[in-house]
């Protein structure tokens, strides 16, 4: 297996860090104000984006940190939903609750994923289609689980009060908004400290070398552990946030192999193992998609499947282009730094 | 909650300032509908459909239904709809952005989504933004189960295509003084047929049906090879079959049936495949006798004549069928609603749909009326057989067409 | 259930399992040799499958007969990617190859749903629906022709790994990447051919699939997941491996589909997956690596 290309490792100048903490503040001011300036349109992709730049810091955790890939992170989103929804459903427990039960049994399942593959040596592509295997294992038996109504769906009760109910998460875009933001930034303090911890050092020596870091002395079993565990944690929210907003869940689809695929392209685009490079890829690959459509609109092409054969060419030019990803590129050319190395 | 209002001004900034939250840069071009707060002109009409992923087949057939509305709403003297066509590109996500940028860009209705979850989503931001959806096609009832004030459906739901399956197979066992004893119930694991096989146990007991369900056998709708399930089928030697499928499955199933040399008495569908264009062509003789209890057009009524002629036109050699029929009547829907409501104010268009009676339509049943939660009662199933290459109703009575055919006829004898 | 019926399955099951064989063949070659995690294989395999019904639709041809033409023209289709685009990915991470492959995956998926629309497409052979009938044994003539052309495919994909030169050249370079170049093997050359191999093999499974389903444009990414799951359980570098996976899976989902349910019968396909990472990483006839 190869080793992932850094971007030129530095310790970040004193000049650097200030012009990043200035930025970062613009950008999350910016988005802390938008839902006041933009239309609901442009609310409803600033969530997908956001959704996205959360779920991808959640699966970076695993891949960018630790070296794990993982194609089956739709698993631990999908348990996310499912608990939380069907806590909802049938006992009426508010879904902040609901992500309480439901975070034991994501890092659960990833911490069997992880025990199952780290004890057998499953590593590399092989692990990556363990993943996929039990994300698919998932996707058929809830397909078969009456409990969720199975394939025919499990539909959240929708009850309009003209009020947002923060609680239950019943309400408009605009709450949604403010709940994905926030887990998206909390998520990204959560990275950065993880990063520069001591957790973030072994995670570092795993993933450029695990046996010089076995002979280092690290136990590398349990840091991948504490790895899979915490990405499969905080993703499982995303799947909290996913039922409550679409209310309507179909294991076919919340399982399915296309839904972890879309959470990992952010972070492959914007750079793996970067603290910007998921929220950045969000922002770039959501943005690119609805241009794409905005542009075959107003060009007045109706071609169903032109706009997602575009949309691979990007993919395809960026991967090409930018071997490590955007931001890595990104920051050499603006001066900056996000602290990960 | 109350619609945030919009001024032209106010949307060219937010245009721009979207102009660099999308990183790189929206086309700020023509908008497809441009915000006139005039209501006269045609009603701004934003069409979703799954026309690409893996519903594109269905979205694009639905597609054809709204290709050929215009003329005939015009015959009927009924106001122009300016209709822009969206994807839901087969997905819940894109299905609610979409249509929350139809909103944003000026749309005063909406029709969409044939899948259910993609309808939900639709359905919530509509319901959110006040703007009317016109369901064509979706079949799960909680749709209309949640008191939304803006949505409506004319489509039966699950259960109501049961009920009316039941019926209609009845009245055909009637007509032809013969019955299955036992049937062996196949259908596919996706939305609709799990709700149809949950469905049947509540709602076949009351209909007193000749049969008995000898055996149930789901399989996976992404399924290439059903031979191992009609291997199945055929060991518990039913005298029919009872199905739920898709059109791919229909047709590989009759594959089956032909080289596993079994042909049962009949093929009771209760949903799409059977009578799609593709099932008759491909399969030529092969394709005659299936039976199919779903939501159709009365061929008697006269605007199916003339929905008919129309895409006969437009696209020889297809077959009108459900998707057509009921994408057709929502834009039917639309068009009679606003003239009634003489504006196009989305709360008027609401109470004005509320209000629709309209009898001259196309579908089955007295005609399109919606109840209190936005669901059309009253629509009725019919029961249709494949015939030469074409379709004929066999009930309800003053629907049919024509007389069935009965048992079907052996497959060996056909090739 | 009587007994006819499990040997209908079993048959049916053996027959479609080699097909699936000879795809997951081009896979465990291309993988095996190039080391490069093709995961637009199945996408590969329904270029072959509209290949072959256009041409079927055309001139009428059998597609066994078209078989040697496809496998050509996806020969090239494979040998120009791998070299112009591929090929500097073989040294970069899985997540960068992943990515890649899924972009290509995406673009080849949509222009096949823009270029054929997406109604499913059949090819009508005159044997389409027969059957031959051997005591209470109903055998589908489709199905034995595509794996018995399945066999012969193998069987001649093996004679030219072990005879030919060039056959043995690639060996080397999947053997010992740098053993090759010190001997001078020009290895992007070799990983170019090889490449193209597995794109001719997975082309030929898709001609021979054609006569058993229908294809449309989406149908690419479930034999993907397919063919990965049958490499792994036949054991990567092994192509009797790969044919040996693919029985063991056909048989696995027809009986799982015959004594359980149907529609979960790809569980057992994953489970069986499953027990082989963990137990037997190298696959039941794979070779263990040091």
């Amino acid at each position: 297996m190869t080793l992932p290309s850094m971007a030129s490792a530095r310790l970040p100048a004193e000049g650097a860090s200030r012009r990043n903490l200035a930025l970062l503040a613009a950008l999350f001011g910016a988005l802390v104000i938008a839902p006041w300036v933009v239309n609901d349109y442009l609310i409803t992709v600033l969530i997908l984006i956001l959704y996205l730049a959360y779920t991808g810091q959640a699966w970076n955790i695993m891949m960018g940190f630790a070296g794990q890939l993982s194609l089956g992170h739709a698993l631990y989103a999908g348990l996310g939903a499912y608990i939380a929804a069907v806590l909802f459903k049938q006992f009426g427990i508010a879904p902040w609750l609901g992500f309480l039960a439901a975070l034991p049994v994501a890092a659960a399942a990833g911490a069997i994923i992880g025990f199952l593959a780290f004890r057998f040596g499953v590593a590399g592509v092989y692990f990556a289609i363990l993943t996929i295997a039990f994300a698919e294992f998932a996707r058929i038996g809830f397909d078969h689980l009456s409990v969720v109504n199975a394939s025919a769906g499990l539909f959240l009760p929708v009850t309009q009060h003209g009020y947002n109910d923060l609680w239950n998460l019943r309400g408009g875009p605009t709450m949604f908004y403010y709940v994905i933001l926030a887990a998206t930034m909390l998520a990204f303090i959560l990275c950065r400290g993880l990063l520069n911890s001591r957790i973030g050092y072994f995670w570092l020596a795993i993933r450029e070398d695990e046996q010089a870091a076995r002979a280092a002395g690290i136990d590398t079993f349990r840091y991948k552990m504490y790895a899979v565990m915490i990405s499969a944690a905080v993703t499982s929210f995303a799947g909290v946030f996913y039922a409550f907003y679409y209310n309507n869940l179909f294991p076919e689809q919340v399982f399915s192999i296309s839904r972890s695929i879309e959470m990992i392209l952010g972070p492959i685009i914007g750079g793996v193992g970067t603290l910007f490079g998921p929220i950045l890829g969000a922002f770039v690959l959501t943005g690119l998609a609805e241009t794409l459509n905005s542009a075959m609109v107003a060009f007045g092409v109706d071609l169903p499947g032109a706009k997602q054969v575009l949309y691979g060419i990007c993919l395809l030019l960026v991967v090409m282009a930018l071997p490590s990803g955007i931001w890595p590129w990104l920051s050499r050319r603006l001066g900056l730094t996000d602290g990960s190395r | 909650m109350t619609r945030k209002s919009r001024s032209n001004s106010a949307r060219v900034s937010r245009r721009s300032f979207s102009a660099g939250i999308g990183a790189a840069g929206l086309v700020a071009g023509m908008a497809p509908f441009s915000i006139a707060r005039a209501q006269s002109g045609p009603l701004k009409v934003g069409v979703l459909l799954p026309r690409s992923g893996f519903e594109a087949g269905i979205g694009q057939d639905c597609q054809r239904g709204v290709d050929i509305a215009a003329p005939i709403l015009k015959s009927l003297g009924l106001p122009e709809l300016a209709i822009v066509n969206g994807d839901t590109e087969s997905s819940v996500e894109t299905a609610r952005s979409r249509a929350a940028q139809m909103i944003s860009d000026g749309a005063q209705l909406l029709i969409g989504a044939f899948d259910s979850g993609q309808t939900t989503a639709i359905a919530q931001v509509a319901e959110q933004n006040g703007i009317p959806l016109v369901i064509n096609i979706a079949a799960a009832p909680e749709i209309t189960d949640q008191g939304y004030k803006f949505v409506f459906r004319n489509f039966p739901t699950a259960k109501m295509i049961l009920g009316d399956a039941f019926e209609n197979q009845k009245q055909v066992f009637n007509l032809v003084g013969a019955a299955p004893k036992t049937v062996v119930f196949m259908h596919v694991n996706d939305t609709f047929g799990t709700a149809m096989a949950k469905g049947i146990n509540f709602v076949m007991p009351k209909f007193n049906m000749p049969y008995t369900i000898a055996d149930e056998i789901a399989y996976d709708p992404a399924a290439r090879d059903l031979s191992v399930e009609v291997a199945k089928a055929k060991a518990s030697n039913p005298d029919a079959l009872l199905l739920v499928s898709r059109l791919n499955d229909a047709m590989l199933l009759t594959r089956e049936l032909v080289k596993q040399r079994w042909t049962p008495q009949a093929i009771l569908s209760m949903g799409p495949g059977w009578y799609e264009d593709q099932y008759l062509k491909t399969l030529g003789k092969l394709s005659d006798g299936p039976l199919s209890f779903v939501p159709w057009y009365d061929p008697n009524k006269p605007l199916s004549k003339k929905l008919e002629a129309a895409l006969a036109a437009a696209y020889p050699g297809i077959n009108l069928n459900t998707n057509h029929v009921f994408t057709f009547e929502a834009l039917l829907v639309a068009a009679d609603a606003y003239k009634r409501a003489g504006s196009a104010d989305p709360k008027a268009l609401a109470d004005a749909i509320r209000a629709t009676n309209i009898t001259d339509n196309v579908s089955i049943g007295p005609g399109i009326q919606f109840d209190g939660t936005g669901q059309n009662a009253k629509v009725k199933d019919g029961a249709v057989q494949n015939r030469g290459g074409k379709i004929v109703v066999l009930s309800p009575p003053d629907a049919a067409n024509a007389k069935p055919e009965w048992p079907l006829a052996s497959y060996q004898s056909r090739t | 259930m009587p007994f006819d019926v499990y040997l209908n399955v079993a048959v049916a099951g053996i027959l479609t399992g080699l097909v699936y064989g000879l795809m997951a063949l081009g896979l465990s070659v291309i993988f095996g040799v190039v080391r490069v995690v093709n995961f637009a294989h199945g996408e590969m395999m329904s270029i072959a499958m509209y290949l072959a019904v256009v041409l079927f639709s055309g001139f009428h041809l059998d597609p066994l007969i078209m078989l040697v033409p496809i496998a050509a023209v996806m020969f090239v289709f494979g040998y120009a990617l791998q070299a112009g685009v591929i090929n500097p990915f073989i040294t970069r991470p899985e997540h960068s190859q992943f990515l890649l492959l899924v972009a290509l995956a995406i673009i080849i998926v949509n222009v096949l749903l823009i270029i054929f629309g997406p109604d499913a497409r059949t090819i009508q052979t005159s044997y389409a629906y027969d059957s031959f009938q051997i005591g209470r044994l109903i055998v589908d003539a489709s199905k034995l022709y595509a794996g018995g052309a399945a066999i012969l495919f193998a069987v001649l994909l093996f004679a030219f790994f072990r005879y030919t030169l060039v056959g043995k050249a690639v060996r080397a370079c999947a053997d010992n990447y740098t053993g090759a170049l010190v001997v001078g093997l020009n290895v992007n050359r070799l990983y170019a051919l090889t490449f193209g191999i597995g794109a001719a093999c997975v082309g030929a499974a898709g001609v021979m699939m054609t006569l058993i389903v229908d294809v449309t444009p989406i149908i690419g990414p479930t034999y993907t997941l397919l063919a990965f799951v049958i490499v792994i359980t036949g054991g990567l570098g092994s192509m009797l491996g790969a044919l040996v996976g693919g029985i063991l899976i056909g048989l696995t989902e027809a009986f799982a589909g015959l004594l359980f349910t149907p529609s979960a019968k790809s569980m057992f396909a994953f489970g069986i997956l499953v027990l082989v990472l963990l137990f037997r990483p190298q696959g039941i006839l794979g070779k263990r690596t040091a």
